[in-house]
């Protein structure tokens, strides 16, 4: 890289204002309207007083965060490994594929909320039923990218790949499974916030630790401030897990990363 | 080989060949009763109307489709099953995205588990034959459509094939990079003695480059004439171009497929 610091720093700058301008602006309007009495302070609570007990509560918050990142990263890692294993079988037998796709679909449409309390009912209140609703929300979308993917492939290569007698392994690992990543990281992206979501409902129907059971007690206690400060914690952990995978996919996949041009990670730390 | 049969002395034979395969409605026959020879080291073009199955042809050459009738022989074995002693080049270059030029050509070599040195040295012999020296570690989408498809040429020459099949390698070439090509082409054909069956929309492509031009009428495909080209070995491009032989069969072809695609 021939680039100068300073320049590198110009360019984060350039591309980082407009977002940073209007997460300003969203705050100066949270601020404005709870500063002016606009809204009771009972319902929303001021961004200070919100970041204030963020700042205060830390310790308490931070124990349940890691909590909730731990059933999501556990859902997300199952539901990928799953997703694609059950993918790579139903592209590989249509025999596989006519059989799941139904039951895939039906356990898609059922609402996860709603089958959530039958897990706690099975395996109690510890963290395996909101993984496994965390695993269940994440699932659906890594297997569709992934199945997407691996039949995305050209013909033309499947064909060339047919006449230098490779044989279906490294088929699928020289020339398949690469080119179905790019759709595969799609789905994980998905996935990953999914699977947030997934854990949190697991943690509000039934729960003592975690950022859901954190939202539903100040919920109970009308603690508005801390329903916020829940509230943006649990993004921040979406945005966080996000972003990892943003990034890991730009280190894996350069190649497709330049073609695809402005992702957040590549916003954020082309130079 | 010690054993020679008396079909063995063609690279490739075509014999009564059909293929009908099932549509929505109807069953349709896109090749039928073609009977083809070529001899080893001999460079064929098949010219014929667009959709009239000459890249099924190559297929069946390949074993990447079987004929409902007839049987084709390829280096004196009967073709059951995809063939791997060929080397194939598509229209579009088919190129794996995330690999550079060079590693696209090796992919030939891994999936064959070739020995790396050894394919190595005979992939910087095919860039350097080739014209893509400096370009080694370029990843395909920084590449010219011409500049591909060279790399799709050496990755079908890396295991040195006796047979080379190309269907419509420079169809999505523009005229100057197209003619470039065929120059190239013509050179590495010369200095490989590889056999090669060429599928163009070209008719000057298909003269310039061959011994002999096979003329398929529309579908079904049927032989309708082969051209023998009465050209020179040593092709410089404007001399040849400038040849009578080479009018006479170029008008020759034009004819042939006008009257083919004129019918009703």
């Amino acid at each position: 890289m021939s680039t100068v610091p300073a320049d590198r720093w110009r360019g984060v700058v350039e591309r980082t204002w407009r977002p940073a301008a209007l997460l300003a602006a969203c705050l100066a309007i949270w601020h404005l309207v709870t500063a002016t009495g606009m809204v009771e302070a009972y319902l929303v609570p001021s961004p200070a007083k919100t970041f204030g007990l963020l700042a205060d509560k830390w310790s308490y918050l931070w124990g349940h965060t890691w909590v909730t990142t731990y059933e999501t990263i556990l859902g997300f890692v199952i539901a990928g490994l799953l997703g694609v294993l059950v993918a790579v079988a139903m592209v590989y037998s249509r025999t596989i594929e006519s059989t799941a796709y139904p039951i895939l679909l039906f356990a898609q449409v059922i609402p996860k909320i709603a089958i959530a309390p039958l897990f706690v009912v099975w395996l109690g209140f510890g963290f395996e039923p909101k993984v496994v609703v965390a695993v269940l929300m994440a699932f659906f979308p890594v297997v569709i990218s992934t199945v997407t993917g691996l039949k995305s492939v050209d013909t033309e290569m499947l064909e060339l790949a047919a006449t230098m007698g490779g044989g279906p392994v490294k088929t699928f690992v020289k020339i398949r499974f690469p080119a179905a990543l790019p759709h595969l990281f799609a789905g994980l992206k998905v996935a990953v916030t999914l699977a947030v979501t997934g854990a949190v409902v697991g943690e509000f129907v039934g729960s003592n630790e975690g950022l859901g059971y954190v939202i539903l007690q100040a919920n109970g206690n009308m603690d508005t401030p801390m329903l916020f400060a829940g509230l943006i914690v649990i993004s921040v952990v979406g945005v966080v897990l996000f972003l990892l995978l943003d990034l890991a996919e730009k280190l894996m996949l350069p190649w497709h990363a330049s073609r695809r041009g402005a992702a957040v990670t590549t916003l954020l730390a082309k130079g | 080989m010690s054993v020679t049969l008396g079909t063995a002395t063609s690279a490739v034979e075509i014999s009564d060949v059909s293929v009908r395969f099932q549509s929505k409605r109807a069953e349709v026959t896109a090749v039928e009763r073609v009977s083809l020879d070529v001899a080893p080291g001999e460079f064929v073009s098949i010219v014929g109307p667009s959709g009239c199955g000459k890249s099924t042809l190559l297929k069946l050459v390949s074993g990447l489709l079987k004929p409902s009738s007839g049987s084709v022989t390829l280096l004196g074995e009967p073709v059951r099953g995809p063939r791997h002693d060929i080397g194939f080049v598509f229209q579009r270059a088919a190129l794996l995205e995330w690999r550079s030029a060079r590693r696209n050509i090796l992919l030939q070599a891994e999936m064959r588990g070739m020995n790396a040195a050894e394919a190595g040295r005979r992939a910087d012999e095919l860039i350097e034959m080739t014209g893509l020296s400096g370009f080694e570690n370029a990843l395909p989408h920084e590449l010219s459509g011409g500049m591909q498809q060279r790399v799709a040429l050496c990755r079908a020459l890396l295991h040195q094939p006796r047979v080379l099949l190309m269907d419509e390698p420079f169809g999505a070439l523009d005229a100057l990079t197209r003619e470039q090509m065929n120059v190239e082409l013509h050179r590495v054909w010369r200095e490989t003695g590889t056999t090669v069956l060429l599928v163009t929309h070209s008719i000057a492509e298909s003269v310039y480059l061959a011994n002999r031009v096979i003329v398929l009428t529309r579908r079904p495909a049927v032989v309708h004439e082969v051209i023998d080209v009465d050209l020179p070995a040593e092709r410089d491009y404007s001399a040849t171009m400038a040849r009578p032989e080479f009018a006479s069969a170029t008008a020759r072809i034009r004819d042939l497929l006008g009257a083919v695609t004129g019918q009703d």
